[in-house]
């Protein structure tokens, strides 16, 4: 039986047996639900493809955001003239961003660890296989790796705006993300260890503050930085670069800044940019139905 | 023991946006609703307690809560349409926000379902992140159902015996139980039972222990 309680059991397990922490999220998950390795394979390309389909149909003119209080912005910045970014990480940002403006508009998404953050795994996997030439089966298994992390991080801290802020819903996709980059890349295990210390260290205290309640501002640009922040971890993490505290202790220590802030700053929009003039502003002209 | 086992609840649900917890997560407590009363509704009040008092309608709850009343699942499109597709079925809607207490999860949504004829159930159940659920209540039982397994509640009597009887029906079927939990709401009165089993409980099954002439009412419930 494989199975796993922490960041350090998944390395544990993937140095004894010379794999991937893919590898060991994909056979721990087939013993847990009690089916097979080959279903449970195939449900992970269904969700894969759904991802997928949202950076393609996040990308097109045919929807608004609700209420329209702002405009859509993925499409603008992919085709802006560049000034500092190079063309890749531009489109990481652009990817983000369209995911993230489709799930706004009820468009149909892959939560991952929420549909309040699903731009970012979607965006970081897409972008990195490319550059990498990777197969299907490669990202697939990096899918893997990504919600071992994030099951490690629901258990041990949280991944609910409501109970932990932003660090748990966009902070926790980050990490995810990071760990799955550098398995991606070819990493060792205590590479994932340190993307996802780095990654989930950086964010830590963000907190949940959508205007007006709605999914929009600042979910849909978060979900942006959060997939850069991913890269920038990986890049670290496979330069070498380590993190002083474990992952471990970064994501329980996640979870306890959670508990330590206040209702206000975690989704109930009573607090942070939710409650700045222009947030309230927005805000009443909603109830009043004014959009 | 883990508060998330499936990997599928961290990448996943594929679902109609904005928001896992306010959107996925309501559309799947008014899915168990429905599915605990049974029979087409006639007439929904839906509270919404907490943050979702506050965000109800920026993510799209009440669509969401409504959607799952429908029948409809977290990825099914027509969620975005859910109170128009309501109206047209003849569902009368009522949303109202309402403060239960600092003891109920910040996503927590009541429901209170009628059919035409006059059968009344009342759900609560929280969205306690990634459109993961629990329903912590049915007609003022406690429980604490999942969603994620099949399942069979039934209201009976509180008298020796019941969970015998039932269970007896299930081990007949060989329908294996995962979890089981009993409560009352005083002694002698009324009793509920949630049993999460491993395999589909069918009408055949619910037929015999609709038989029981203690049991009051019971529900076989998929996952959702």
């Amino acid at each position: 039986m494989v199975d796993f309680e922490t960041l350090s059991d998944l390395v544990k397990l993937a140095r004894e047996r010379d794999c991937k922490i893919g590898e060991i999220v994909w056979e721990y998950e087939a013993e847990v639900e009690g089916i097979s390795k080959e279903e449970v394979w195939n449900k992970m390309v269904k969700h894969w493809n759904v991802m997928k389909d949202s950076i393609e149909d996040g990308l097109k003119e045919s929807f608004e955001l609700p209420c329209k209080i702002t405009e859509r912005f993925a499409g603008k910045f992919l085709n802006a003239k560049r000034v500092f970014l190079d063309d890749f990480m531009s489109k990481v940002v652009a990817r983000a961003l369209a995911v993230s403006e489709y799930n706004s508009a009820m468009g149909l998404v892959c939560a991952a660890p929420t549909a309040g953050a699903s731009g970012v795994l979607p965006a970081t996997l897409c972008s990195a296989a490319e550059k990498l030439n990777a197969k299907e089966k490669d990202i697939v298994l990096a899918l893997f790796t990504a919600s071992g992390i994030g099951l490690v991080i629901a258990n041990k801290a949280s991944i609910a705006g409501s109970e932990a802020g932003c660090q748990a819903e966009v902070g926790a996709a980050a990490a995810m993300a990071a760990g799955a980059l550098v398995e991606l890349a070819n990493s060792t295990p205590e590479q994932v260890d340190h993307a996802v210390a780095i990654a989930l260290k950086s964010i830590m205290g963000l907190i949940c503050d959508p205007v007006a309640g709605l999914v929009i501002s600042p979910c849909i640009k978060r979900n942006a930085f959060g997939a850069v922040l991913a890269f920038l971890a990986a890049e670290m993490a496979l330069a070498g670069v380590k993190s002083l505290i474990p992952a471990d202790e970064v994501i329980e220590a996640m979870g306890e800044v959670g508990r330590l802030m206040h209702p206000d700053l975690k989704e109930t929009s009573r607090g942070g940019i939710a409650t700045t003039p222009t947030g309230e502003k927005i805000r009443e002209k909603i109830f009043k139905g004014d959009f | 023991m883990k508060k998330v086992e499936s990997i599928f609840e961290i990448i996943g649900p594929i679902m109609v946006g904005p928001s896992s917890s306010h959107t996925a997560g309501a559309v799947r407590i008014g899915k168990i609703a429905r599915e605990i009363l049974g029979t087409k509704p006639v007439k929904a009040i839906i509270l919404f307690h907490g943050s979702f008092a506050e965000t109800f309608r920026g993510h799209g709850s009440d669509k969401a809560v409504v959607g799952g009343i429908l029948g409809f699942s977290t990825d099914d499109l027509r969620i975005r349409k859910a109170l128009e597709v309501a109206e047209r079925e003849g569902l009368k809607i009522e949303f109202k926000t309402v403060d239960l207490g600092e003891e109920y999860h910040p996503n927590t949504i009541k429901i209170i379902l009628e059919d035409a004829s006059g059968l009344k159930i009342q759900v609560i159940g929280s969205s306690i992140g990634g459109g993961n659920i629990i329903i912590t209540e049915i007609n003022g039982f406690e429980t604490d159902l999942s969603g994620d397994y099949y399942a069979l509640i039934a209201i009976h009597d509180d008298k020796p015996g019941m969970v015998a009887k039932i269970t007896t029906i299930l081990a007949k079927h060989r329908i294996n139980i995962a979890k089981m939990r009993v409560s009352r709401i005083k002694r002698g009165a009324l009793a509920f039972s949630s049993i999460e089993v491993d395999h589909e409980i069918s009408k055949e099954v619910v037929g015999e222990i609709e038989k029981i002439k203690e049991v009051r009412l019971v529900r076989a419930l998929k996952p959702i």
